[in-house]
């Protein structure tokens, strides 16, 4: 269970990107969040993982408050939740089953991992995941030799490793073509469902985000203004979170806080 | 309304008028200044064309007579060169990650800079005479200038590919929960590992250019070797030596350059 609550994130001085933001994923359900550029989609995914420091506010997953947490006891936060990410992030000169094994370096000794002595079970589960996403034959393959949705598939396996408790998938379709896009949406789907995990995917293509997953999240200017079952986004809603300009909605904040 | 205007011209590079011609006469007064108040003595060039023909005609032919003391003054450069290469090398990786702006915290980053800056700033003459008066002649004084010199250059250069690592690869393997060493190893080492091979191939040719020169002051090597076959008139010797040491370097550049080809 992950709980948000009263979430800001500021950058500098300016207008703060998330404004006390709110929002609770339960169970294993595939949540997706739309929104157009600029709207704190990928701030809201990366300051659960703190990859971006959240300024105040609190994000609990399964009891542990994650804003708190520093060194060590981050580290092992973040072995729980995996993520995807747009631009892939392989390390291209190593091989797939290096890329695949780095999703557990949490896990094993920084010697284990210079030499490369993963643990026997790490191995088998590395096969068994890379099997289920059609990659196992390209385990001795350098990362760069693979097409974007393969590299993709490497990414999710990386992230499934990990053995996380939540999945993180920021713009994961965003580099690939339609096709491959949807094979990737279907992927995060069915392993949702297979592995009991919720996955939060950010997303552009309302379309894919309406198709493949159970609730819809939509966000503008760092509010929440939609969140419901995909069959409820209608056009008014599509219009309301995509349409107006970030200066309309500043200034409104401005009315409001005069 | 005006007719479209048909004249161009390139805006001046300083704009004020004054500031421009002030700057280009001084800038032709100070070359008229220095040229004519440096002693040029013309007859000490006549004379010393005729003693430069001396010195040529005594190096012809050259002469491998004494190629032991030749061998030995160049497997010692070599040794040299080797030795301050691994050690240049290794010392320059931390001081890289030290310089590294997007590494290292603010005070640690102008730490390394200035550990480089102060490498580079003097030419290895300069530093081998420090050394020679610090620890005495011989190739130990050698393999420590080139060991400054070779921080001078790596360092910089391997400084400059951390910088431009895509920083993605490391963001990922933090969201894993990677410790650090973890994540240098996998995130950072092997996108700039083919520069730190071509670098260090690179430096290892250079080091061995180098060590000819630091031996003119002291510092062990050939270049000792050729110091002294210049101190005993032995102009011949002295040719034969340049010929092998220009062999040497052809030899290491053609290797290296294969090597950096194939890591490409």
């Amino acid at each position: 269970m992950l709980k948000i609550t009263n979430l800001v994130k500021r950058y500098g001085g300016g207008d703060p990107v998330l404004k006390n933001l709110d929002l609770s994923i339960a169970g294993e359900s595939v949540v997706s969040i739309i929104g157009s550029s600029g709207a704190g989609k990928s701030t809201l995914l990366r300051c659960i993982n703190r990859l971006v420091e959240p300024t105040s506010g609190s994000i609990n997953l399964n009891g542990t408050e994650l804003t708190s947490l520093r060194g060590k006891n981050l580290r092992l936060a973040r072995r729980k939740i995996g993520m995807v990410f747009q631009g892939f992030n392989l390390v291209d000169r190593l091989t797939v089953m290096e890329n695949v094994q780095s999703g557990r370096l949490g896990y094993i000794s920084t010697w284990a991992a210079m030499t490369r002595r993963y643990p026997k079970e790490d191995i088998r589960r590395a096969f068994e995941l890379m099997e289920r996403v059609g990659i196992a034959h390209y385990a001795d393959t350098r990362a760069d030799q693979l097409s974007g949705g393969e590299r993709q598939r490497v990414g999710v396996v990386r992230a499934l490793m990990q053995d996380p408790d939540i999945l993180l998938a920021d713009e994961p379709t965003a580099s690939l073509d339609p096709k491959t896009s949807e094979q990737i949406m279907g992927l995060l789907r069915d392993l949702a469902g297979e592995l009991k995990l919720p996955v939060v995917i950010n997303i552009h293509n309302v379309t894919e985000a309406k198709e493949y997953t159970d609730r819809i999240v939509g966000m503008r200017y760092g509010r929440i203004i939609f969140d419901d079952k995909p069959a409820m986004l209608d056009q008014a809603a599509m219009d309301e979170i995509y349409a107006g300009s970030p200066h309309a909605d500043r200034s409104g904040e401005m009315a409001d806080a005069v | 309304m005006s007719p479209p205007r048909d004249t161009w011209k390139k805006p001046p590079l300083i704009a004020n008028t004054t500031l421009r011609w002030a700057v280009y006469l001084s800038a032709i007064a100070y070359f008229g200044w220095v040229s004519l108040s440096m002693p040029i003595d013309w007859n000490r060039v006549a004379e010393g064309i005729g003693r430069a023909g001396k010195i040529f005609g005594g190096a012809f032919p050259p002469s491998f007579e004494r190629s032991e003391l030749l061998i030995d003054g160049f497997l010692e450069s070599l040794k040299i060169a080797v030795l301050a290469t691994a050690g240049g090398v290794l010392l320059s990786i931390p001081i890289a990650f030290m310089s590294a702006s997007n590494m290292a915290p603010r005070p640690v980053f102008y730490l390394g800079r200035a550990i480089i800056i102060i490498a580079r700033s003097f030419h290895p003459i300069i530093v081998a005479i420090l050394f020679v008066k610090a620890v005495g002649f011989g190739p130990f004084a050698g393999v420590l200038t080139l060991i400054v010199y070779s921080i001078g250059f790596v360092a910089k250069m391997l400084a400059e590919r951390i910088e431009e690592i895509d920083f993605g690869q490391v963001e990922a393997m933090r969201a894993a929960g990677a410790p650090y060493l973890s994540t240098l190893f996998y995130a950072i080492f092997p996108q700039i590992m083919p520069r730190q091979i071509g670098l260090t191939i690179y430096q290892l040719d250079s080091n061995l250019r180098a060590s000819a020169i630091v031996g003119l002051v002291g510092a062990g090597g050939i270049g000792a070797t050729l110091a002294n076959a210049f101190g005993r008139y032995d102009y011949d010797f002295a040719l034969a030596i340049t010929i092998v040491i220009v062999g040497a370097i052809l030899v290491s550049e053609a290797i290296s350059g294969i090597i950096r080809k194939r890591i490409q």
